[in-house]
């Protein structure tokens, strides 16, 4: 079986939407007909057939599995709206991979630009690079971000990771910017390299998870150090990921609970306690 | 039917359908998990007065569970789904959430959903957190967490309620009160290695069997005059002159198998006691069939062929 591919082969000037290149889309599609499939670009819009050089079956079973090679972060909008089968990203990817994810699974080998799993309603996300800021938030106008599924990434992100997300579990393995968790409603965020100024900034609900602890601004409240058994629970449901977080075993973590600017009920976990 | 000199009478059992939940303890130890347990199962004889039938199933490793901590598992069977729900959450509420290092878990799946934590959660007065959590075959289930003075309370918010059958019953007839409780202990030893059963009442042994009716119009149940040994000479009795004593066994299971597997298992441990154990006969209660609908022929459960 030879999975849907699509080879960039020009350079783009500028941010190219594939959204429409998911596999629920091309289902029942033949070769032929995805070539004329139109591609928004810039004010104008291009076959995909002038961007990408496509290979592979189209039969229903091949197009579940769709990879894109030789990409660039001009590529925006990959797997956006997708609601079964899996996409394999050999390379870099542009703003917005995953958006309004439904189910299904993408896996980006490269980085991404800003609003990856932005408004993910479920499935899985994989980006083993960086990505960039707003992970997991909310699109320009929606007061909810991320409202389930998961997000793994190998590398490190932006600034407002999980910007008013609902619900979901974003693990990263690297380093998050500022304003990590900010205007959370709901969901997890766990974080093992370093972490910014203003996590859970106006924070509602929600948990963070930090292997270290961060600059924490006023109106994030120590709650001491406890020992969650809950913890246990969601630790053993990491194990079915590939990621350094399927490791986890402690209970014990210090409690930071706010944001009290907005009365807030969130919750920082660090998983070192401070001595 | 004779087995080793004690003798199988041609009857049945006459069972009813109810509804069954299973739930989950554990706790810091085994001893605090019991504590909960316990608590939770106790006043849940019969439906006749507690409401709902319950009992602890059995111990569960700390591998066993979900949160990796040992504990046990309950049964609880109710007449009505209503009923089973609001007996789960009062008795979660004042003995499970109370006790101290404890936690609630569904321990069966059904699309039928009760309430487990999902009302609890308000004694976090706000403080309550939940969190929805995959299992590894990536199905979510919301946990609530709920704020106590000695740490927190984790409670998953459902769990599945499932058709059940309660009253599957013997009786066993003993030439003394000794002999015959020596026998009742015996067989509860053998049944509680069955899953998916209990046997609700004190030890699981009960020594008040009831007929339907009473004399008293306000008694909708009264003593089993027919099987009482002080009543011998005086009601339309059951007992041979030898019989002094008489134990009943009642058992609520999820499915007429289980409840038949424990009544052959409970039933052949008597009868390896022989003649000396002072047991004369097994029988059963019933209605005369009209009432439940599930009969449990002795003597096909003991010839293994219940169907």
């Amino acid at each position: 079986m030879n999975a849907l591919t699509f080879t960039l082969k020009k350079t783009l000037q500028h941010s190219i939407n594939c959204a429409a290149l998911t596999p629920n889309n091309l289902a029942n599609k033949s070769i032929t007909e995805i070539a004329v499939i139109l591609l928004g670009y810039g004010k104008s819009q291009l076959r995909v057939d002038e961007v990408f050089e496509i290979t592979g079956e189209t039969s229903n079973a091949c197009a579940q599995n769709i990879c894109f090679k030789n990409t660039s972060n001009k590529l925006d909008y990959l797997g956006a709206h997708m609601t079964s089968g899996r996409i394999r990203i050999e390379g870099d990817a542009g703003a917005y991979l995953g958006y309004n994810l439904k189910q299904g699974e993408i896996h980006c080998q490269g980085s991404t630009q800003a609003f990856a799993a932005c408004n993910m309603a479920g499935g899985l996300l994989e980006i083993d690079g960086d990505t960039g800021e707003f992970l997991g938030g909310a699109s320009a106008g929606l007061r909810k971000g991320m409202r389930g599924g998961t997000v793994i990434v190998k590398g490190n992100a932006g600034d407002r990771v999980g910007d008013q997300m609902r619900r979901g579990l974003i693990l990263i393995e690297g380093n998050v910017g500022d304003y990590c968790g900010s205007r959370m409603i709901a969901g997890t965020i766990g974080v093992l390299g370093d972490v910014g100024e203003y996590a859970g900034f106006n924070m509602k609900h929600g948990t963070l998870i930090f292997s270290k602890i961060p600059k924490l601004h006023a109106t994030i409240q120590d709650c001491g150090t406890h020992t969650l058994p809950f913890l246990h629970l969601m630790f053993k449901s990491f194990a079915q990921f590939e990621t350094k977080f399927a490791n986890m075993q402690t209970q014990r973590v210090q409690r930071f609970v706010g944001d009290a600017a907005c009365n807030g009920n969130g919750e920082i976990l660090l998983l070192t306690p401070l001595q | 039917m004779l087995i080793n000199t004690i003798k199988i009478e041609d009857t049945f059992a006459e069972a009813f359908n109810m509804r069954g939940t299973r739930v989950i303890i554990t706790a810091q130890n085994l001893k605090w998990a019991y504590h909960a347990a316990n608590a939770m199962t106790g006043f849940a004889t019969s439906v006749i007065g507690c409401g709902v039938e319950a009992g602890i199933e059995r111990e569960l490793a700390a591998e066993e569970t979900p949160d990796g901590r040992p504990g046990v598992s309950i049964l609880m069977f109710a007449m009505g789904s209503k009923v089973l729900m609001q007996q789960l959450e009062s008795r979660m509420g004042q003995c499970v959430l109370t006790c101290p290092t404890a936690a609630a878990f569904a321990g069966i799946e059904s699309e039928d959903r009760i309430n487990l934590g999902k009302n609890l959660r308000f004694f976090g007065d706000g403080y309550q957190t939940s969190k929805l959590i995959a299992n590894n075959k990536g199905r979510s289930k919301r946990y609530w967490r709920i704020p106590v003075m000695d740490g927190e309370f984790l409670c998953e918010e459902t769990t599945g309620m499932v058709r059940a059958i309660g009253g599957g019953n013997f009786l066993i007839l003993a030439t003394s009160q000794p002999a015959a409780l020596a026998a009742a202990e015996v067989a509860i030893e053998a049944m509680k290695q069955v899953p998916n059963v209990i046997m609700p009442f004190p030890g699981g042994v009960v020594r008040s069997g009831s007929k339907v009716g009473s004399k008293y119009k306000t008694m909708f149940a009264s003593t089993n005059d027919a099987f009482c040994p002080t009543l011998k000479g005086a009601t339309n009795t059951e007992l041979s002159p030898e019989i002094e004593s008489v134990m009943e066994i009642v058992i609520d299971g999820l499915s007429f198998e289980d409840i038949a597997k424990s009544m052959r298992l409970g039933i052949q441990a008597i009868c390896n006691l022989g003649e000396k154990s002072g047991v004369k006969r097994i029988s059963a209660g019933n209605y005369g069939g009209k009432l439940g609908p599930h009969h449990f022929k002795l003597h096909d459960i003991m010839s293994e062929t219940a169907a």
